[in-house]
């Protein structure tokens, strides 16, 4: 990318060198009388991956819900574009951790594909041309052969592919994505995760993950924020998070391998 | 009306046909049950099923209120009060951590209790058990209008809005990210459960309007592989049980809700069973 030309003076509001970017600024969430986040500051450029990892009820899914506008919060959200002109509705791509419906009810993948691309009701019948979009957005992400299937029939990594390619269909600014907790096998997780990187490379998109499993953050994060006790602990590459005492106390990540030796650069 | 007696005279010239209100109890059942088989189908998806009962229930403090001011026909007054029971269930809802399910009991038996103490003070509860199992043989032509308004206006809403339905009902804030306004459809789609349930509930009565609701659908979700057969199988279930069930009862001397509701159930049975075997 050949965009280093010139550097905004003021890199307080911008992004740094023209790449366009996400910035969470001083957000806080409560509900009723209960803080759920306070204080919560990120920065997210687009063509990274930036992970959030931290126990249960830290709060990841609560951060996701504010950025989507679903939950009112404190603080500021500014999304800007590649010329760090304020883009005021981002298009934002989101993968639930999971869904709300009835399991058994018979939605098919196409039907899902429709209801959400056209105002044709989906019982009535699908046209051609959601059908042929729906496969292109399924191929996005190996699930091609998925489209006539129930949904509830969909093992937890199949869903998840699924819900991606929705996702981005049409290709989003923003990408969220809220990991479930279980039910996807280790080998659908990876496939997950390479995907998801791949994509981030050749839409130069900025994807925020909530994940549960350190060890694919690891190897396919380009940023990883820890989230605890409401706040941002900590912040930085991965090698930078996992060397975070608080961290390795966390998750216990005695035997987590990293080759890097570094000193984390977090505060504890 | 005369152009749907001489056909009726016409296409079934059975001897149950020869009655007038037999005619109109057949048009009833051709304008409501399509329309249990279409919100069943969204009613199971968003498992709102206590709640359509719960609705059913508050009918009757609805009546209670229609007789304390005195209406004639306290058909108003029912439609008021679920629409206003069931904003309030979503506002709590909403507003509340507590589940959807504590929600609504308490918000069904406050609303039950209610009505019996009120209609019971009024020198017993006996005349208004016919709420209970209502009468679809009493019918009239007022009705059916009212029937057929009711009928075009939930089509075309079926039409406009399903696609959103569907998409808040799979996932709400997936909805939300892609820019549907999510409570509005959810009040929507609640507001109008309460007017079937409410205008129906005379002649299919309290205790079973949840179950013709529910049972069309449940029934249809065993064999449908996808939305347009859940539909298809969903209204179809519910014509016929609803046919059946009218002709059964006539011959019976039964009452007509609740034959509707046990034919249904018989379909259930038979999906259930073609579902298990298909594994």
């Amino acid at each position: 990318m050949n965009i280093h030309n010139k550097c905004p003076k003021n890199l307080d509001v911008s992004c740094g060198c023209a790449l366009c970017c996400t910035k969470i600024q001083g957000v806080g969430v409560t509900h009723g009388n209960f803080e759920i986040l306070k204080d919560v500051n990120i920065h997210i450029h687009c063509g990274e991956l930036t992970a959030i990892i931290g126990p249960n009820g830290a709060g990841k899914s609560t951060l996701l819900k504010a950025i989507l506008g679903e939950i009112p919060h404190t603080g500021n959200l500014t999304f800007l574009d590649a010329n760090n002109e304020h883009a005021n509705q981002p298009l934002i791509g989101y993968v639930p951790q999971k869904l709300d419906f009835d399991y058994s009810s018979p939605v098919s993948v196409y039907d899902l594909f429709a209801a959400a691309h056209t105002n044709r009701p989906v019982w009535f019948s699908h046209a051609k041309k959601i059908r042929e979009r729906a496969q292109k957005s399924l191929a996005r992400v190996q699930a091609e052969h998925l489209g006539q299937r129930r949904m509830g029939a969909l093992s937890g990594g199949e869903l998840q592919r699924v819900m991606l390619a929705l996702a981005l269909d049409p290709i989003p600014n923003l990408l969220l994505l809220d990991e479930p907790v279980s039910g996807i096998d280790r080998k659908g997780l990876k496939l997950f995760y390479q995907t998801v990187s791949e994509l981030r490379k050749k839409y130069d998109l900025s994807i925020i993950l909530v994940s549960h499993d350190l060890d694919l953050v690891a190897q396919h994060a380009d940023r990883v924020v820890f989230l605890h006790n409401k706040t941002v602990v900590c912040s930085g590459t991965p090698e930078e998070v996992f060397h975070n005492e608080q961290v390795i106390e966390m998750f216990g990540l005695g035997m987590f391998k990293l080759n890097a030796i570094n000193e984390g650069v977090c505060e504890g | 009306m005369n152009i749907w007696y001489h056909l009726v005279e016409l296409i079934l010239p059975f001897e149950w046909t020869q009655y007038l209100f037999m005619k109109n109890a057949l048009l009833g059942v051709l304008l409501v049950t399509p329309l249990f088989g279409l919100l069943g189908t969204m009613i199971i998806n968003n498992r709102m099923a206590f709640f359509s009962d719960a609705l059913g229930h508050s009918a009757l403090t609805g009546i209670a209120i229609g007789v304390i001011i005195g209406l004639s026909n306290p058909l108003w007054s029912m439609l008021c009060f679920s629409l206003l029971l069931s904003v309030m269930i979503l506002i709590v809802k909403n507003v509340n951590t507590a589940s959807t399910d504590t929600i609504i009991g308490v918000f069904s038996s406050t609303a039950v209790a209610l009505g019996i103490v009120i209609l019971s003070s009024r020198g017993g509860f006996n005349k208004y058990s016919v709420y209970l199992i209502g009468d679809l043989l009493s019918i009239n032509s007022q009705d059916l209008l009212r029937l057929v308004i009711v009928f075009v206006v939930v089509l075309v809403l079926w039409v406009v809005v399903f696609n959103k339905l569907l998409l808040v009902s799979i996932n709400a804030s997936l909805a939300g990210s892609r820019g549907i306004p999510v409570r509005f459809y959810e009040y929507l789609f609640t507001l109008l459960m309460a007017v079937i349930v409410t205008i129906s509930i005379q002649w299919v009565g309290v205790l079973i309007i949840s179950s013709l609701l529910i049972l069309p659908a449940a029934a249809a979700r065993n064999i449908a592989g996808d939305m347009r057969q859940y539909h298809l199988y969903s209204v179809s279930i519910s014509v016929v049980s609803g046919l059946v069930g009218l002709i059964l009862s006539y011959s019976w001397g039964t009452a007509t809700g609740a034959t509707i509701v046990l034919i249904s159930a018989c379909f259930y049975t038979v999906t259930y069973a073609v579902n298990l075997l298909r594994r």
